[in-house]
C-alpha cells in the first residue's frame, strides 16, 4: 500500500458476444492494457474503430516504473485527449544536471526553442498516465475494456486471428481483423508465436527508491558520477508528483537485491544523499537489471508488436514507454486506411520498417549511455573518469558527458514514404522528420501548431498569394489532403482559407518557410513531403507515396 | 593556432539531427577500440594512438597546449 497513491481495482468483464456459443468476431482487439496498447486503443477509438483491450490484470502499473514522459510523447497524448490531464498532474522539467564527485560538470536544456507547447520532460509515476488513459477511453462507447482476460492462445491466420482467453469464469474463443499485441516485456504471446527478440543483458544492478519527503530541490534532472555519498557507483534524482522523490542507485551486479531492498538498508543511503535530518517516508524499494533487445519484424501479417514487446531498452533516457507511444502513433493511421480499403497492406510493412529504425536509434543512444554510465573495462572507466575530469574545463568533453541522452523522436528520413526533396530547404524539417512545434494564431485564438495538425494528410502552404488551385480536388480524394495556408504576423489568408498565423516567426524560421513553400504532413505529424510552391499534382503523387498507393 | 577545445567532431557528408550523434558516435568507435583488449594491450593502443594523433597535428604549440592539459588536476 502506497501513501500517496491507491490503486484502483477494476472489474472483470467480458467483451460483449464473447463466452457464448458462438465465437465472436471484432475488427481490432489489443492486447494489454499498459500505456503503449491504452495509446493504441485511444487512437483506434477515435477514429472510429470499435477496439477490444484485454488484460490479465486488475489494476494499473505497480510501484514505480516509468518516470519521465518526452516531449513527443506529450505530443502525441495531446492528440489524443490525454496531454492536459498528464502535464498538470506531472512536474514539468528542462534542465538536467549532472555532477562527479563533488562538482557540476555538466547541464543541458531540453528545451533550448522555447516557443512549444510542451515542455522537454514531464516527470509522472506510470500509474497516473495508466489512469488518465483508462479515463480517456471512458469517453468513447466503441471501447470495451476487459480486465481479467488473460490471452493464453494466438492462431493467426490468413483472414483474421484466432485468439483464446482465460476469465475467472473460465476460457473463451474470440476472433478479430487485427490484433495489436502490448503485452509488455515478458511478451507471452511472443512466445506462443515462437518470435524471437535479440540483444544483451546488462551485468548491473540498480535500487530504486520513491521517497516521500519535503525538499526544496528544483523540478531538474540531478545525475552523479561517483558521488561522496555513493563511492564508485552512480545516482539519479527525479522529482515526481505528489512530493513523491525518485532516486536510483547503481549497486554493481554483485549486489543481492533481497539485502539491498531491506529498509535498514535502503534508509542509510538515503540518509547519507541528503546530508541533512529532514524527515522523508519510504514509498516503494525495488531493484532492477535491465536488457537492450528487439524483434526482428514488428508486422507478423495480422498481429502487430508495440512497446516493450517488440523492443526493450536501458532506462537511461527514458525511452520504454515513450518509444511505444511513438509506436502506436506510427501505426494506427496505417491501420485505419487500410481497414478501409484505402491503402494496400503493404503500408503496413511500413510500420515495422519505420519503427524498427527507431528502436535501432533508441538502443543504440541508451546503450551508449549504459556504457558510459557503467563503464565494463578498466580502459573505458578511465576514459569516462577523464572526460568527467576534462569536462569541468573543456567543452568538448562537456559534449562526450552521457548521463543518458534524453528520449527524442528519430527521424524517419531514410523511410520509403517520403518523397526525396526536388527543391532546396535548409534546417531539419526534411521529409520524415517529426514535426517541430510553433505557436500560431487561428481564427484571433492563440494555439500551437501542433494542436491543430495530426489525424489526417495536410498541406501547409505558407503565405500564398491566392487560393491554391488544385486544393478542392486534393480536399475530395478517397484519402483527403486539407490545404491550410501559414501566414506572417499580421498577414492574411486568401479568400476561404483557412490560416494559422505565424505570430512569432518561428514556424518560418524552423521549416525554413519561403513564399509558396508546401509541407505534405502525415497524420501522425511528420513531415513526408515539401517544396518550393503549391503544385497539386506533386502533392497527389507525394501522398499515394506516403500511402504505398504508388 | 591553438587547442580547439570547442565540440569539434564530424563525419564528412553525415548529416546529425541531435547535437550529441557526432560526440557519441567518437566515444562509441573509441571505446569498441578496446574491446576484448588485457589493460596492456589498451595501454599499448591507447600511446599508439597519441603518436598517430602528435604526428597528425604536427603544430608543436597545439601539442603543448594538449600536453599540458591533460597532466592539469591529476
Ligand atoms: C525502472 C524503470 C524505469 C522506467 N522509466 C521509464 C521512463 O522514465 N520513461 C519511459 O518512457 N519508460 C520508462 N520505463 C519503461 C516503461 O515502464 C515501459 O516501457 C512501459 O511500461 C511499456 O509499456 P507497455 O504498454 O508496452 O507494457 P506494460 O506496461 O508492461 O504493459 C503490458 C500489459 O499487458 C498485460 N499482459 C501481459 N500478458 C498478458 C496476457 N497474456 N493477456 C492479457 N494481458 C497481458 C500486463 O498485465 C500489462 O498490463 C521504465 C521501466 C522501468 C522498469
Amino acid at each position: 500500500m502506497l501513501k500517496t497513491y491507491s490503486y484502483p481495482k477494476f472489474d472483470f468483464r467480458l467483451p460483449t458476444g464473447a463466452g457464448g456459443t458462438k465465437v465472436p468476431r471484432y475488427p481490432a482487439v489489443v492486447v494489454g492494457a499498459g500505456p503503449v496498447g491504452m495509446a493504441a486503443a485511444i487512437d483506434l477509438a477515435q477514429q472510429g474503430v470499435p477496439v477490444v483491450i484485454l488484460d490479465d490484470d486488475d489494476t494499473v502499473s505497480v510501484g514505480s516504473r516509468g518516470v519521465c514522459y518526452a516531449k513527443r510523447a506529450l505530443e502525441v497524448l495531446d492528440r489524443l485527449g490525454v496531454g492536459d490531464a498528464v502535464v498538470e498532474k506531472g512536474v514539468s522539467w528542462n534542465v538536467g544536471r549532472t555532477f562527479f564527485q563533488q562538482e557540476e560538470v555538466y547541464n543541458f536544456n531540453l528545451k533550448p526553442n522555447a516557443d512549444q507547447k510542451r515542455p522537454g520532460m514531464i516527470n509522472l509515476q506510470q500509474y497516473y498516465l495508466e489512469e488518465y488513459e483508462i479515463d480517456r477511453l471512458k469517453a468513447f462507447d466503441n471501447v470495451e475494456l476487459c480486465w481479467k482476460n488473460k490471452v493464453v492462445g494466438v492462431e493467426p491466420e490468413d483472414d483474421k486471428v484466432v485468439v483464446k482467453v482465460q476469465t475467472p469464469d473460465g476460457f473463451y474463443t474470440l476472433e478479430t481483423d487485427w490484433l495489436i499485441v502490448a503485452d509488455g516485456a515478458r511478451s507471452p504471446i511472443r512466445s506462443m508465436l515462437h518470435l524471437d527478440i535479440d540483444g544483451k543483458i546488462f551485468m548491473d544492478r540498480f535500487l530504486i527508491a520513491d521517497v516521500v519527503m519535503e525538499a526544496e530541490f528544483p523540478p531538474e534532472r540531478w545525475f552523479w558520477f561517483d558521488p561522496p555519498f555513493h563511492p564508485g557507483q552512480s545516482v539519479l534524482l527525479h522529482r515526481q508528483s505528489d512530493k513523491c522523490w525518485r532516486i536510483d542507485f547503481q549497486l554493481g551486479w554483485q549486489a543481492d537485491p533481497e539485502e539491498e531492498k531491506k529498509p535498514e538498508n535502503v534508509i542509510p543511503r538515503i540518509k547519507a544523499m541528503l546530508g541533512d535530518d529532514r524527515p522523508f517516508e519510504l514509498e516503494w524499494v525495488s531493484v532492477y537489471t535491465f536488457q537492450c533487445r528487439r524483434m526482428n519484424e514488428f508486422r507478423h501479417g495480422r498481429v502487430f508488436f508495440v512497446g516493450d514487446c517488440a523492443h526493450q531498452v536501458s532506462p537511461f533516457g527514458a525511452r520504454g514507454a515513450n518509444s511505444g507511444i511513438q509506436d502506436t502513433d506510427n501505426l494506427i493511421w496505417k491501420l485505419k486506411l487500410v481497414m478501409d480499403g484505402k491503402a494496400p497492406p503493404s503500408l503496413l510493412d511500413t510500420y515495422s520498417a519505420e519503427r524498427t529504425w527507431g528502436a535501432d536509434e533508441n538502443l543504440m543512444n541508451s546503450t551508449r549511455s549504459t556504457d558510459f554510465i557503467t563503464p565494463k573495462s578498466k580502459t573505458s572507466l578511465t576514459f569516462r573518469n577523464a572526460t568527467l575530469g576534462l569536462a569541468r574545463k573543456h567543452a568538448f568533453a562537456r559534449a562526450l558527458v552521457n548521463s543518458g541522452r534524453l528520449s527524442v523522436p528519430c527521424f524517419y528520413n531514410e523511410s520509403s514514404l517520403n518523397t526525396p526533396d526536388r527543391d532546396a530547404f535548409s534546417g531539419d524539417m526534411v521529409p520524415g522528420a517529426p514535426m517541430d512545434d510553433a505557436s500560431i494564431t487561428v481564427a484571433g485564438e492563440d494555439g500551437w501548431l501542433l494542436d491543430h495538425v495530426g489525424n489526417k494528410f495536410i498541406a501547409l502552404v505558407y503565405a500564398p498569394d491566392e487560393a491554391p488551385s488544385g486544393a478542392a480536388e486534393l480536399a475530395g480524394l478517397p484519402i483527403p489532403v486539407t490545404t491550410i495556408a501559414v501566414v506572417p504576423a499580421g498577414a492574411k489568408a486568401p479568400q476561404g482559407m483557412v490560416a494559422f498565423e505565424d505570430v512569432r516567426g518561428t514556424f518560418a524560421k524552423t521549416y525554413d518557410a519561403k513564399p509558396g513553400s508546401t509541407w505534405l504532413l502525415r497524420p501522425d505529424q511528420h513531415v513526408t513531403a515539401r517544396w518550393r510552391s503549391f503544385d497539386a499534382a506533386a502533392i497527389r503523387a507525394a501522398l499515394a507515396r506516403a500511402t504505398c498507393n504508388a | 593556432m591553438s587547442l580547439i577545445t570547442t565540440p569539434n567532431f564530424y563525419k564528412t557528408g553525415k548529416r546529425y539531427f541531435r547535437d550529441f550523434s557526432p560526440n557519441d558516435d567518437f566515444y562509441e568507435m573509441l571505446i569498441d577500440t578496446h574491446r576484448d583488449l588485457s589493460d596492456e594491450q589498451s595501454n599499448m593502443v591507447n600511446a599508439k594512438l597519441i603518436l598517430l594523433l602528435a604526428n597528425h597535428i604536427g603544430d608543436m604549440d597545439v601539442l603543448a597546449e594538449a600536453l599540458a592539459a591533460a597532466r592539469e588536476d591529476l
